[in-house]
Order: structure tokens, then C-alpha cells, then sequence
């Protein structure tokens, strides 16, 4: 990857996500040929929203390459309580690790870092904006699962504020990729994001309801609506519930359909879907610790 | 010299932009962060008749002359813009305005939720499209009423 940041999808090229995945997957197979790879590195974790999965992924990531992090903590606890700007706190926590991974409420946040600081940012989700380590994780999921040429996805749920969205689409437009966006109308893909895939000569597809799509897909991209990202409750109690994938839904998909979700869940996916051939969103949040140790190998 | 441009009083060393759309003169002064604060002895003309535009406002700036780049960021909202360098009260250089490719500082994203709208050191940017302008930052696209996100509108 020719970037001392990763800010945004839009920044990656074919080659720079091939040459990730295929880094992970090297990764993947043989842990221990990198356990020592990146002793005495510090990746600083700077978490100003709650999260699971990104923030222990890579932290296991570090961590598995030899390295080490160091937590901000919760916003409670840190200065920003006191009101400290973010780029006054990047800038003194580039002083304490070798890369940041920031994720912050704020759209644009990441890029703002980056500008301030000499050591790499990664943006671990600015607000509705990008969360590019996501994608790559997700790409290399559907690769394991489908291949990433030739391929028809679904991408369904809340596409306004749905910063995995965003970036995965696009991700997607490096590739031989048919997307389908299926969201009610008041989360269709946000203005910019559209107005890049078009740029990037992808057809933006777009429905309402899963079944307009479903029959065509080789995978299926679920996702949370983003209740905390809504400006009036109402707003979201309107949209929450729309969509439901279940036993009966996918009667009418391809047997080899892949779905998957960046997760948390909340009631896109029944349980019963859990335990079927379908299911691939447990292995896609395992597989962001081999992606995120290709990453960070890659950039630090 | 024209009727029309003798409705404002004619400068000795300075700025008149001109071809400026009808009601636009104080959105150019904004976006010039022209208030007058600073002493510049500034004239208008609004909404007055024009044969290229129908209504033109005409803006004259005593003792100051505005660099390209400066007027530049007047594409946004008054692409037709005429600038006259005027020095011994002769037109001294004339130009057109053409888009820049980024506008810094001018405009305030519209998007509540940019980080450029919050208390960090940073000052707006913005790229210039073909049909709007796109924040640098959260990649929002202004297409419509560009004037209405001036800074200090």
C-alpha cells in the first residue's frame, strides 16, 4: 500500500486490497512465522465510540505480531471530557505509539488526524463516513466464500448512515462486482457515496425490498440500522424492524448464497439462520484479526 | 463610462467587479471577507440593468486589489464575473474569475456532523465539481444555494 494512512476505501486500489488479502491469508495459514514480526511496536487505540470487535481485533492484531497497544480509555476518562480538541489529542498520543487506529463520532475525523500527526492513522469508523479495515476484512470473507470477480451483491439495511457500507461499495468497484442497494427511502445511500460509484462507473441499483433482489445474489451484506446516528428517535422507531432475513426469506435464495454482517446484530438476521450453510458473519469477524495483522504489517 | 456605472462613484486605485448576478453583491463581499471593518471604502450597485444578465449587481473597492486567486472563489457564485483592476481611476487589467480547484475557509459544511464544524484548528475545505462543491473532510456535495454556507453569513 503506497499510503502512510488508510482513511477512506477510496484509496485503495485492486492492487493494494489484493496484496492485503493475500498477506492475510499467508497470515492466516502460518501465525507464528509473524509472532515476532513487530516486537517493540505500539499501536495506539484511540476509541472515542463504543466498540467490540474492531478495538479487540486490533489489539489481538498488535498483539499477535509482538507488538503492544496503549487504550485512551473511555472518552469519560481521557481529556476530551475537559474539552481538548482531537487534533491536540492525536498529536500528543503520536508521541506514545508507531500508528493510531482512531474511531470517532465525527465524519471526516480521520482525515482530520492524519493531518496532524507523522505516524499512520487508520480510521476504525469516522460517524456515517468510512470504516476501511472493515472492508478489507470483508473482502477477504467474500473471497474465502465466493470469489471477488463475477459476483452479484446485496447490500440491505440502513445504507444513509452505514459507514461499512460506504466503504465496501466502494471497495467493490475494483472489482467485477453487480451491487444492489436495498434500503427503505430514507436510507438510500447518502449523495457523495452514489455520486463516487458512479464516478467509478458502477451502476447503482437500488430497491426496497429484499426480494427484488434476492434471487440474483451470490452474497448478501446485512446491516444494523444505526440508531445512534439518527437525529430524532421517531425517525428510527419508522425504519427499525424493516428488514428481517429468515428461514423463509431464503427459500428463494441461491443454495450458496453467502450472508453476511459487519455485526453487531440486532433482529436483521433470525437465530435460525445461525446454524445454516449461509451464515458467514461469525468467521468474517474472526477473519479481522489475520486481515488487520496483514494491515498493520503493511503499513507500519 | 457608462449610465450604469456612473450609479456608483468611480474609484481612483482599487477593484470593481462587475457582471455580478442581481442580489450577489453581499455574498461576494462575504466571500471576499470584505465588512468593512478594515476601512475599505466599498460601493454597490444592486440589481441594476444589465443587457448580458437582465440584473447585475457591481462592486467597487477603494485602495485594494484582489489577487486571482482571490476573486477565484467568486466562480462559485458569480461565474460571469468581470474584475477590473483599477489604478489612476484607469482600468489597469481586466479578468474573468475561473473555478479554482479548492476553496478554503468560505464555506461552512452542512453537515452538522463534520469535524470541520467543531471547535478544531482546521479551516474549511472544499473541491470544486463540476455542478457544486465537496467537503474535503466528510465528502459532503453542495450542489444548490453555495452562498447560503458563506462563513459569516
Amino acid at each position: 500500500m503506497h499510503h502512510d494512512h488508510l482513511i477512506s476505501a477510496k484509496q485503495l486500489s485492486r492492487t493494494d486490497i489484493e496484496v492485503v488479502l493475500d498477506r492475510a491469508a499467508e497470515i492466516a495459514s502460518d501465525p507464528d512465522s509473524v509472532a515476532d514480526r513487530h516486537a517493540d511496536t505500539l499501536l495506539g487505540l484511540l476509541f472515542f465510540e463504543p466498540s467490540t470487535r474492531t478495538k479487540m481485533s486490533f489489539d489481538t492484531a498488535m498483539k499477535r505480531l509482538g507488538g503492544g497497544t496503549i487504550d485512551m480509555g473511555s472518552v469519560d476518562s481521557s481529556s476530551i471530557k475537559k474539552g481538548e480538541s482531537l487534533a491536540d489529542t492525536v498529536r500528543v498520543i503520536e508521541g506514545y505509539a508507531d500508528a493510531l487506529v482512531l474511531r470517532h463520532p465525527s465524519e471526516g475525523s480521520a482525515k482530520l488526524a492524519s493531518e496532524f500527526v507523522d505516524v499512520p492513522v487508520i480510521n476504525a469508523g469516522d460517524g456515517a463516513g468510512q470504516h476501511p479495515s472493515q472492508t478489507l476484512l470483508d473482502l477477504y470473507t467474500i473471497r474465502e466464500n465466493a470469489g471477488l470477480d463475477g459476483l452479484t451483491i446485496g447490500i440491505v439495511g440502513d445504507l444513509k448512515y452505514g459507514r461499512t457500507v460506504h466503504s465496501l461499495a466502494h471497495a467493490l468497484t475494483n472489482f467485477d462486482v453487480e451491487q444492489h442497494f436495498i434500503s427503505p427511502e430514507s436510507l438510500r445511500l447518502p449523495q457523495g457515496v452514489r455520486y463516487d460509484l458512479r464516478a467509478a462507473g458502477t451502476t447503482v441499483r437500488e430497491h426496497t425490498e429484499i426480494e427484488d433482489a434476492l434471487e440474483s445474489l451470490d452474497v448478501l451484506y446485512v446491516t444494523r440500522i444505526q440508531r445512534e446516528r439518527f437525529p430524532d428517535e421517531n425517525e428510527y422507531r419508522e425504519v427499525a424492524g424493516e428488514y428481517q432475513v429468515d428461514s423463509s426469506l431464503l427459500e428463494s435464495a441461491k443454495p450458496e448464497l453467502t450472508v453476511l454482517h459487519p455485526l453487531p446484530r440486532v433482529d436483521e438476521i433470525a437465530p435460525e439462520i445461525d446454524d445454516t450453510d449461509h451464515a458467514t458473519y461469525f468467521e468474517q469477524a474472526h477473519n479481522g484479526v489475520p486481515v488487520r495483522m496483514a494491515l498493520l504489517d503493511q503499513i507500519l | 463610462m457608462t449610465d450604469t456605472e456612473l450609479r456608483v462613484s468611480k474609484i481612483e486605485n482599487g477593484t470593481v467587479i462587475d457582471h455580478i448576478p442581481g442580489g450577489q453583491a453581499l455574498n461576494v463581499l462575504a466571500i471576499l471577507r470584505i465588512d468593512g471593518t478594515a476601512g475599505e471604502e466599498v460601493s454597490i450597485g444592486m440589481n441594476v440593468p444589465s443587457d448580458r444578465l437582465g440584473k447585475k449587481d457591481i462592486v467597487k473597492i477603494e485602495g485594494r486589489e484582489l489577487s486571482q486567486t482571490e476573486v477565484d472563489v467568486l466562480s462559485l457564485i458569480a461565474p460571469a464575473a468581470t474584475i477590473n483592476i483599477i489604478r489612476s481611476f484607469e482600468v489597469a487589467e481586466k479578468h474573468h474569475v475561473t473555478r479554482p480547484e479548492t476553496v478554503r475557509g468560505v464555506l461552512r459544511c452542512p453537515n452538522a456532523n463534520c469535524i470541520t464544524t467543531e471547535n478544531e484548528p482546521v479551516e474549511s475545505r472544499f473541491d470544486v465539481l463540476e455542478d457544486g462543491v465537496r467537503c474535503a473532510y466528510c465528502g459532503t456535495i453542495v450542489r444548490e444555494s453555495i452562498a447560503s454556507h458563506i462563513h459569516s453569513t
